[in-house]
């Protein structure tokens, strides 16, 4: 196992930079994710880790090592592909032991690592099986134990869950997570799935269009996103945005929404006056998560974080746990989540409990985070 | 283990390519280099060098001097040059329009769920099989006119039947048609059909809940729909028909004397026969401009519209 | 297809079939009815031919065409039949089709895998050699065939086969391996194979389909080829499409048909029975080159 260090990596085709100038360091043990929309770069990045595509400018080290210059079968990487790439004219056995054959070791040791291997991922009664006789997630499995009879410093895996239904989807989630805490390796993860991301990552990165906007862990994305795209992108339902005023009232700082006819405003927590005060008079985006709107219930009471109004459902859409409703603040769509018993009809006003400790603001033009 | 520091501290290593790296990077380009160097020399080396002769007045044997332009002057004074050139445009059109219709009917026909569809298939398709020569002198005999088709005709009791277009140096040039249409038309229909097998269902069921009868869906539909196929055999059959060279040989031998003659023929007979080199070469660069002219526009109409579309 | 388009009722479906089978029929009669002639014609004796005409049966079956085209006819100068210029063929139709078919797979390979920077400029440079008039190359080559001392051989054959076909080996190949994954290949590398291993472990086991297409189409131009071998050969290296012609052209003597249709049958038969043996690879690889155009 091995630490990771992309150091200022850019990728340039032609005069196109795709990425430019990532900064990651990914410690012994860990498990890194990079996500983001179809040709943010993850991708790429992870090529050039694995030495399948060339570095620009900047370094890649693993372990001790600056692997600009190394060629993939000597960085000591073990790779699990989208399309799981099995060798279609060997069968599982040969697939997982492939590698090992071409790097010379000896027959026995060959075959020791295969039924370890194979123990591990419980597929024993498939090593002789062909790849065209196996299921989607069976050829997964075989894929993930190629990567680990190599036993790696890294493993890489690009979007491997994209092609399973959604039920295996979430069951080999849970069993990836499960082998990354039995063998504390070293995983760097591509997905563009944010709930993949949240759920299996000790550090998530979020890319954009080349750059990595944030990267924290999976909690403090989802509560501090760095900007406005993170905020969108993480959680789902996706956060809602207001774009609203910034007012003063008795001396203390908050927005001003219009519901309906009416308009009210309140005031923003307090570790968010500071920031707001310099904003006095300008409009923000105010970004507020569905689950924290929900129906009102007896313990809001007088909390000054909880803001209590009353406002007009226009959609209901249940979804068992909970039921999502739409309101209209700021001639904005807004999605609430409450409880499936609230009694929310389409066309009748509803009581609803606002959470405020959670809100966020971003500036409207630079779109990062500024409260 | 502790995380490396950006740069100056720890011992970081940073190993370079080796030589087999090196090699195996050059690999890919070393493979391909042999095939790059053949069509470098051989395709376009030797149009150049054809070119070259063609400005020269080479006779029996090549001669490098510039003469400008004097062998495509002789060239179209030459009463036989432009009958070769009438004749590909007779034999070409003829052949293109016979093979794509009979070639569309038999896919058409063929795609009506027909029983012993692949047997019928591979009849349509053997000519293909077979060299040019062969089938040229299996329809000179056929269209022989004392002993073959004419002759059968009259046996059957057609008294008057004559069909002597072999040796008649008028319509000796269709019977080129006759047989090279005999030869490609199975290939035709081998394309149509596999173009029709691939017009989505759907657009056809919508036509016909909207009230279509079937002749209608055939030709609003499917017909339009079997545009890119309909280009790709244009294109190949243009293509046999400027090249059409051993069937003329084996059939009419260019004749009668050389009322069949086609610019291939022509290339021939000036350039190996009469020791003409240097005319030779200018009638070959003619053909190579004349498949450039014809097949560079239509593919490029072809692919703009494909990516429009 | 056709029972979407159905919308009339069981009597005009009847006519309609009825008249569908009628012209696939005569569609077939037409196709078949030269091979019959010649076969027909070839067992024959000229007395017979003469008296009869071109559909009647032999009403008394001879093989003395046959010999005679085989072993006695006259191509030219020689009077030693087929025989001769079918092992022309053979020798050197066989390298030369392995050799392009070899060329081809490495080629195809290399552009679909291991793409650089120019090589889709390559292969479009490539293919437009599948386009040229093989006229337009004649002259330099018989030039250089004299240089190179392999004129009228059957090496010089072998060459210049190898040279024009394989723009188009290449073509089948490349068009094959492009529906092969990438990643596979990735996978691959990261395993430790290089570019050889890659290619015979890997992809050569994946490649049975696109050979035996190749293979046959080859070898069906090849042995087909008749403009290369009557520029670039003479006397008794001719391959037999050319001592066909000769055969049936020469004008001396009296015309013995039955000679003629034997020896195109023979001429013929060995693409023919390829032909019959594998068919449908021989269709997979006319539509294989036609997808490009």
């Amino acid at each position: 196992m091995a630490d990771l260090s992309i150091r200022n990596v850019i990728k340039r085709y032609g005069s196109v930079e795709v990425l430019k100038g990532i900064d990651i360091e990914v410690k012994d043990g860990e498990f890194l994710i990079l996500v983001g929309p179809s040709g943010c770069g993850k991708s790429t990045l992870l090529n050039m880790i694995a030495g399948l595509d060339t570095i620009s400018s900047g370094e890649i080290a693993i372990g001790r090592r600056i692997v600009n210059d190394l060629s993939p079968k000597d960085r000591d990487i073990a790779m699990v592909f989208q399309s799981y790439a099995l060798y279609p004219n060997m069968s599982v056995r040969n697939n997982i032991s492939f590698g090992l054959k071409i790097r010379k070791v000896a027959k026995e040791k060959q075959d020791e690592i295969v039924t370890r291997v194979a123990k591990t991922l419980q597929m024993e009664h498939l090593l002789d099986r062909m790849p065209s006789q196996l299921s989607g997630g069976q050829r997964q499995r075989v894929a993930m134990g190629r990567a680990l009879a190599r036993d790696p410093a890294l493993f890489l895996f690009d979007e491997p869950l994209s092609n399973l239904d959604a039920k295996l989807r979430v069951e080999m989630r849970t069993e990836i997570k499960l082998l990354h805490e039995r063998l504390k390796a070293t995983i760097v993860y591509v997905t563009h799935d944010q709930i993949e991301a949240m759920t299996l990552g000790d550090r998530i990165a979020v890319m954009k269009d080349g750059v990595v906007r944030q990267l924290a862990s999976p909690q403090e994305v989802y509560d501090n996103p760095a900007d406005l795209f993170v905020a969108g992108f993480i959680g789902s339902p996706s956060m809602n945005f207001i774009r609203c005023p910034v007012v003063e009232q008795a001396g203390r700082l908050g927005v001003q929404l219009k519901e309906g006819s009416e308009t009210f405003a309140f005031p923003a927590p307090a570790p968010l006056q500071e920031p707001l005060r310099a904003r006095l008079g300008q409009e923000v985006i105010m970004g507020i998560r569905p689950e924290q709107i929900t129906d009102k219930t007896a313990f809001s009471g007088d909390n000054p974080n909880v803001l209590n109004r009353v406002a007009k459902v226009e959609v209901v859409q249940p979804t068992g746990p909970d039921t999502l409703i739409l309101i209209h603040l700021n001639d904005v769509p807004v999605t609430c989540r409450v409880h499936p018993e609230a009694s929310a009809r389409p066309g009748l006003p509803l009581a609803l409990m606002f959470d405020l400790s959670k809100l966020v603001f971003f500036d409207p033009t630079t779109e990062k985070r500024i409260a | 283990m502790s995380n490396p520091s950006a740069g100056a501290s720890g011992a970081l290593m940073r190993p370079g390519k080796s030589l087999g790296d090196y090699v195996e990077a050059a690999l890919p380009k070393i493979v391909l280099g042999p095939t790059l160097l053949i069509a470098l020399v051989f395709v376009y080396g030797f149009i150049l060098w054809t070119a070259w002769l063609s400005f020269t007045e080479s006779r029996l044997l090549p001669r490098y001097e510039l003469a400008g332009l004097i062998q495509y002057v002789t060239l179209f004074a030459n009463e036989r040059w432009w009958t070769a050139l009438r004749n590909l445009a007779i034999f070409g059109s003829l052949f293109i329009i016979v093979c794509l219709l009979v070639g569309l009917v038999l896919a058409i026909l063929l795609d009506q769920r027909i029983r012993a569809e692949g047997f019928l298939r591979s009849i349509y398709l053997y000519p293909m099989a077979l060299s040019f020569i062969v089938t040229g002198t299996a329809w000179k005999w056929i269209l022989n006119p004392g002993l073959g088709l004419q002759h059968l005709m009259r046996q059957w009791g057609f008294e008057g039947f004559t069909f002597e277009w072999i040796v008649t140096p008028g319509m000796s040039i269709y019977t080129v048609v006759i047989a090279g249409a005999w030869q490609s038309s199975g290939f035709v229909m081998a394309l149509f059909l596999a173009g029709l097998r691939g017009i989505d269902e759907s657009i056809i069921k919508a036509a016909q809940v909207d009230g279509a009868g079937p002749v209608r869906i055939y030709t609003s539909i499917i017909i339009p729909s079997l545009r890119p196929v309909f280009f790709s055999s244009l294109i190949i059959l243009a293509h046999i028909a400027i090249k059409s060279f051993d069937l003329v040989m084996a059939l009419t031998g260019g004749g009668p004397g050389f009322s069949s003659d086609l610019p291939a023929t022509f290339m021939y007979t000036f350039a190996f026969n009469r020791n003409l080199i240097g005319l030779g070469a200018a009638s070959a660069m003619m053909m190579l401009m004349t498949v450039f002219a014809i097949l560079v526009p239509l593919m490029y109409s072809e692919t703009r519209r494909h990516r429009r579309g | 297809m056709a029972d979407r388009v159905q919308t009339q009722t069981a009597g005009a479906d009847w006519t309609r079939r009825a008249i569908v089978y009628g012209l696939l029929i005569a569609f077939a009669l037409y196709y078949l009815m030269p091979l019959f002639v010649m076969v027909v014609t070839s067992l024959k004796s000229l007395d017979e031919i003469r008296s009869g005409n071109l559909l009647a049966l032999p009403a008394r079956v001879t093989l003395e065409a046959w010999g005679k085209a085989w072993a006695s006819a006259c191509t030219g100068v020689q009077c030693d039949g087929l025989k001769g210029n079918f092992w022309n063929s053979v020798r050197f139709v066989v390298p030369a089709v392995v050799i392009s078919t070899l060329v081809g797979s490495f080629n195809g390979y290399v552009l679909t895998m291991w793409r650089f920077r120019g090589s889709d400029a390559l292969f479009t440079m490539l293919l437009v050699g599948c386009f040229i008039p093989f006229q337009v190359v004649l002259l330099p080559m018989a030039q250089t065939l004299g240089i190179l001392g392999i004129a009228n051989s059957t090496t010089g054959l072998v060459f210049v086969h190898v040279v024009y076909g394989l723009a188009f080996t290449t073509l089948f190949f490349r068009n094959f391996y492009v529906t092969v994954p990438a990643d596979l290949t990735r996978a691959a590398r990261i395993d430790g194979a290089g570019f050889f291993t890659i290619f015979w472990r890997i992809i050569l086991p994946l490649s049975p389909p696109i050979i035996v297409v190749c293979v046959i189409w080859q070898f069906t131009q090849i042995w087909n080829d008749f403009l290369f071998g009557v520029v670039f050969s003479s006397g008794q290296q001719q391959p037999i499409t050319v001592a066909l012609n000769n055969l049936v052209n020469t004008s001396t003597g009296v015309k013995e048909y039955n000679v003629d249709m034997a020896a195109a049958i023979i001429a013929g038969l060995p693409t023919l029975f390829v032909y019959i043996v594998a068919g449908k690879y021989f269709m997979r690889g006319l539509t294989a080159g036609a997808v490009k155009g």
